[in-house]
């Protein structure tokens, strides 16, 4: 397969392509700007729509529209975008639909800025939108990590007819880096999708819906709901380890931050610091297993992210009080360094 | 014996929710009707709105969709988009299109999305209990404007067939109403023609029916049918605003 050199944004947008995704509803907003102007050549390429809606609010509901029509559909957006996004992604996932959503974070709260962040991990994973819902988030920390969790974002969106999101920070978005497509997907290939509206020709009327006035039937409906959650945190927990074989210590990172960590890691081991990495994959599920487990061996854990403190909670949860768990964040827009994650790390290792 | 008048295939058996007097049950019926006539049924999907209407789903006989507030015609978009040979609509009350989903709407029309929308338009907020909406007119009573709407408070009574009718992109606007058998017949012509419009994909096509909220209006639904005909068709003309070759 051959190596091409992509920008982030870009990248994500040819995986959907690649992946089958025929449909994109979007509207624009930095930094994730590439996405959408990528898939404005791209579908018309490959006989897909792109349509550039008059507001987020009206992309998510094309999005819900598509989706409910039995399409493999996809939407972008960042921060504020997605906060507007999110009445839509209750309904998608109230109403059992499958669809790929990517927000590439910046800084806020409110307008807040333009630069990389990874403030949104409380939105994405705890809800966001109202009422009982859930969706598998997924946080690369690669452009490659990008494009192969944009395309499996796919599949497990069909799986469990549910949202799935691509949690990137603004540096994944920006960064060019090379990748490789490893397959391609034909829509015609796909399953069909008999709940789908797509005219009732031979067969009962479809009703794709999230109301349920009789407080028996909601109930159960979340129950439903939750029964394909409970499987999603059996079947969907991704993570990756750093050095962690004799690690004493642990950060606990992920997106662009892990990255960055995997360098204060080594700095440490030149020092004879036994540090290591976890990195979550998936934010929701959390993988709560491999950290707990790990406080078997690990003093002391680090979370580092650049938001006021949002995924240390849940580490906290998984730690359940067995170990002390440290914070370090950066915000506004700032990355940590290497150096700087180190000298946190350093200052730990000696109390 | 020549049959002349059936229960619709278009319509479930299901009894509809609807107050007494109120004519969105009528506005269906019309509706599935036409849906009858074109033989459109099994190749239709519709949008069900937030409001009186909210349960739409459960009465027409084809393939539904439950939209959010106001987002209907973004839904009907991406179901449209995904499905261009196929038949889709909007049901929509005036809270939704013309409050909360303002947005949505103006755009839909203008991109000339090919669906259509059917419009119904009782000047007054039905489900959440009487308040005041956009097209409520003036002076006129509501949970929410007790002393009757001030134009200076609240603004003017909105007009959505004249403000569409002016975009590029429909082909069909027109507002109707059903308080007497006459006026019934030409709105299910309006409504057909703007299904016929659709199949012939000649863009977006809405219909504005004017209808009545006896429960929220405090009246009989007789006294329904003439205080429509009293008041709101001075405010809301009936015509064709639009309709392109």
């Amino acid at each position: 397969m051959e190596k091409v050199l992509m920008k982030g944004n870009e990248a994500i947008a040819e995986a959907a392509v690649r992946a089958g995704c025929r449909h994109f509803f979007g509207y624009p907003i930095t930094p994730q700007n590439e996405l959408p102007e990528y898939m404005s050549h791209r579908m018309p390429e490959v006989g897909g729509v792109f349509l550039q809606a008059e507001s987020e609010v009206a992309a998510i509901n094309m999005v819900y529209g598509a989706a409910g029509a039995g399409a493999r559909v996809m939407t972008s957006s960042s921060s504020p975008g997605i906060s507007l996004k999110l009445e839509g992604i209750s309904y998608i996932a109230g109403a059992e639909l499958p669809c790929v959503i990517i927000n590439v974070m910046r800084a806020g709260p409110g307008l807040g800025g333009i630069q990389p962040s990874q403030a949104d991990y409380f939105q994405a994973v705890k809800g966001g939108g109202h009422g009982d819902y859930r969706m598998t988030v997924l946080a690369p920390s690669t452009v490659q990590e990008a494009v192969d969790l944009t395309m499996e974002a796919f599949e497990i969106a069909d799986y469990y007819r549910n949202p799935v999101m691509i949690l990137a920070d603004g540096y994944i978005g920006q960064m060019m880096e090379p990748v490789v497509f490893n397959k391609t997907v034909n829509p015609e290939d796909l399953a069909a999708k008999s709940w789908a509206t797509d005219g009732a020709k031979g067969r009962d009327v479809n009703i794709i819906n999230s109301l349920f006035l009789d407080p028996e039937e909601l109930e159960e409906h979340n129950h439903d709901l939750d029964r394909k959650y409970q499987e999603m945190k059996k079947r969907e927990n991704r993570y990756e380890l750093y050095k962690m074989e004799d690690a004493e210590m642990a950060i606990v990172a992920y997106g662009t931050t892990a990255r960055i960590s995997t360098k204060a890691v080594d700095l440490a081991r030149e020092k004879g610091i036994k540090l290591g990495l976890i990195r979550p994959i998936s934010l929701y599920p959390f993988p709560e297993k491999i950290i707990q487990e790990s406080t078997k061996d690990i003093e002391k854990y680090l979370v580092v992210e650049m938001s006021m403190g949002q995924m240390v909670e849940d580490v906290k949860l998984a730690v359940n009080g067995q170990r002390p768990v440290h914070f370090h964040g950066r915000t506004g827009g700032m990355v940590p360094t290497p150096e700087e994650i180190f000298s946190v790390i350093e200052d730990l290792w000696e109390e | 014996m020549k049959i002349v008048a059936d229960y619709p295939e278009s319509l479930t058996e299901k009894e509809f929710h609807y107050c007494p007097g109120c004519t969105h049950g009528l506005i269906h019926r019309l509706i599935a009707e036409v849906m009858d006539e074109l033989e459109i049924r099994e190749d239709t999907i519709g949008i069900a709105p937030v409001g009186c209407s909210v349960l739409a789903y459960e009465y027409f006989n084809c393939d539904m969709q439950e939209a959010s507030h106001g987002r209907a015609p973004a839904v009907a978009t991406g179901v449209k988009r995904v499905h261009p040979d196929k038949v889709v609509f909007t049901y929509q009350g005036d809270g939704d299109l013309a409050s909360i989903g303002t947005a949505e709407i103006v755009h839909a029309a203008n991109r000339g999305e090919n669906f259509t929308t059917i419009f119904v338009n009782n000047a007054i907020y039905g489900m959440t209990g009487g308040q005041m909406a956009p097209t409520t007119l003036k002076e006129q009573k509501t949970s929410t404007s007790q002393s009757g709407r001030n134009l200076q408070e609240s603004g003017n009574p909105i007009k959505m067939s004249e403000m569409l009718s002016v975009l590029d992109g429909p082909a069909y606007i027109a507002r109707v109403s059903v308080h007497d058998p006459k006026h019934i017949i030409k709105a299910k012509k309006a409504i057909k023609k703007a299904f016929q419009m659709q199949i012939e994909k000649k863009g977006f096509t809405m219909v504005e029916v004017l209808s009545t909220c006896p429960t929220n209006w405090g009246v009989s639904p007789v006294k329904a049918l003439d205080w429509l005909a009293e008041n709101m068709l001075d405010v809301y003309p009936l015509a064709v605003y639009k309709e392109v070759e």
